[in-house]
């Protein structure tokens, strides 16, 4: 049993090796495959990091009427940053207001003046809050206008940044569904792909096959050696998509980041070196190995 | 040995291939099967290593029934017998030596056993020289002397040889009969399939002639007459 196995995989590699054109193409063929699926992959990072920047850039800002005291201000806070989907709440006083708007305005003589003008401080005191989720502002905006201290409030922007919040969810949701059905058609494509070139490589095989099993080749040691150069097939796509990735990030790593501040492409590859490899590994393999039994399986009907 | 019993093959619509054939073939024995192109040689060779089912009739090889074997036991069936083919049939990817080695390795026998016994087998073909070629590197002659050592590497109780000097020259012909009577003699039963005059007439051993799918004549030191 052993010997029959280790004659199955030095077949299977000699095949490989001897047949240095249609291996070359199938292994050519796969590298294009696993790069597309390795590049779907890694294409969620960037679309990702930008809704995750403009998610931390989204909060919800909500306004006390003049006459609410601070204490009553300060009880809110303390409820609000007790919810788990808060993250963070922060509170702004009519003084804190006022000091922002001259500091951001100082260059601005006449809205300055106007102020002076005014006499009174006009801003209201406020509370930012920046919920975990984008997806939680509803409900904690809920939790403040149903509870106790909802007659404190003046007004919430919540909703004039509610259609905005919307679309950035329907943007991430679009993404991560175009991604998997482009995946699964990318999928089946490539699988098709591969299929006919491995097919290609074994039509000249079919009388081989024919003379094995007239000799009394059992159908697994006929079919062995096609899934292990299947597999070494696979096995090489895999590493060199890999290093093709390694290579094109490393040299391109610089331009994306300056492109696109903070995206760091060559470290998202490298945290996810294992799995990413996994990934091509089984995709190669599992293309190559399921392509050549499904080829081969025609021809062993003598 | 071998049994055709009342054997008949039909390829549709109204292809009669072998029309109830009947003859046996015993232990050592070498049997040229003769006829014309077409007169059902090839299918009677092909349905005894369960290549073809015959349409009806049965097939005994040491007493087992070879029409009716399932799938699982083809391979133990075909492990018994060598053959030879007109077109050679060499696995292309393969030396000279692990064409021979094959049929070893498909039997199972060590790595030691295969190297103890492929000289021998080379040497009785003549090939020691070409072990490392691979068969398009070989002439028409010595690749079927690959193949006939291919046939007898695991020592088969019988060769079926189908045609094998049809693509050859009188030179490579006359080697080829050579190689197969030596066979014969080491103990072997061979069956030649040939619609060659002159092998058979030289060869003087029993000759079973087919006509139309049907056994015309079955002499014992025969000749070729059609």
């Amino acid at each position: 049993m052993l010997t029959s196995f280790k004659r199955i995989i030095r077949f299977g590699w000699k095949n490989f090796k001897r047949n240095p054109g249609s291996s070359s193409a199938a292994v050519f063929i796969l590298v294009i495959v696993i790069s597309m699926i390795t590049g779907l992959y890694l294409l969620q990072r960037p679309v990702e990091y930008l809704v995750e920047t403009i998610e931390e850039k989204v909060d919800v800002s909500l306004y006390f009427k003049e006459e609410a005291s601070e204490a009553e201000m300060l009880v809110l806070t303390e409820q609000l940053e007790s919810i788990p989907e808060v993250q963070d709440v922060t509170y702004v006083s009519k003084d804190d207001a006022l000091c922002v708007f001259k500091e951001r305005h100082e260059q601005d003589p006449l809205l300055m003046e106007s102020l002076e003008e005014l006499g009174i401080n006009p801003f209201l005191a406020s509370l930012s809050i920046k919920a975990a989720d984008p997806e939680n502002y509803k409900g904690i905006i809920e939790f403040v206008e149903g509870g106790e201290h909802s007659s404190l409030i003046e007004k919430i922007d919540y909703y004039k940044k509610e259609p905005i919040l919307q679309k950035l969810f329907s943007i991430n949701d679009q993404v991560n569904r175009f991604g998997i059905g482009f995946s699964v058609i990318l999928g089946i494509v490539a699988f098709l792909v591969a299929l006919n070139q491995i097919q290609i490589s074994l039509k000249n095989s079919k009388e081989e096959i024919n003379t094995m099993k007239i000799v009394g080749a059992s159908d697994w040691f006929i079919k062995g050696p096609f899934i292990v150069q299947g597999a070494v097939i696979g096995t090489m796509a895999a590493l060199i998509s890999v290093l093709l990735f390694f290579g094109g990030l490393s040299v391109f790593n610089s331009r994306i980041e300056a492109s696109i501040p903070g995206l760091d492409m060559l470290g998202f590859f490298s945290n996810h070196f294992i799995l990413i490899l996994l990934i091509q590994l089984v995709t190669g393999i599992g293309v190559g190995v399921s392509a050549s039994l499904i080829a081969i399986r025609k021809y062993l009907k003598v | 040995m071998i049994k055709f019993q009342n054997l008949t093959k039909l390829y549709p619509p109204k292809c009669v291939a072998l029309d109830n054939v009947s003859f046996e073939i015993k232990p050592k024995e070498f049997v040229c099967v003769v006829g014309r192109s077409g007169a059902g040689k090839t299918t009677l060779l092909k349905m005894l290593i369960a290549a073809e089912k015959p349409t009806s009739g049965k097939i005994f090889f040491a007493e087992k029934d070879v029409s009716s074997i399932k799938s699982g036991e083809l391979p133990l069936l075909r492990r018994e017998i060598g053959v030879v083919f007109q077109d050679y049939r060499l696995l292309q990817n393969k030396t000279v030596a692990e064409n021979v080695s094959y049929v070893m390795e498909i039997m199972g026998r060590t790595e030691s056993e295969i190297r103890k016994s492929l000289p021998n087998i080379l040497e009785i073909v003549g090939l020691e020289e070409k072990m490392n070629n691979f068969p398009p590197q070989l002439s028409g002659g010595e690749q079927q002397r690959v193949a006939i050592a291919r046939a007898i590497a695991h020592r088969p109780s019988v060769i079926l040889a189908d045609e094998p000097t049809g693509n050859l020259d009188p030179y490579n012909t006359k080697e080829i009969v050579r190689l197969l009577k030596k066979v014969h003699e080491l103990g072997t039963t061979v069956v030649l399939a040939t619609h060659d005059k002159e092998v058979v007439n030289c060869l003087q051993e029993r000759v079973v002639t087919l006509e139309e799918g049907k056994v015309i004549r079955d002499e014992e030191k025969g000749r070729f007459i059609i």
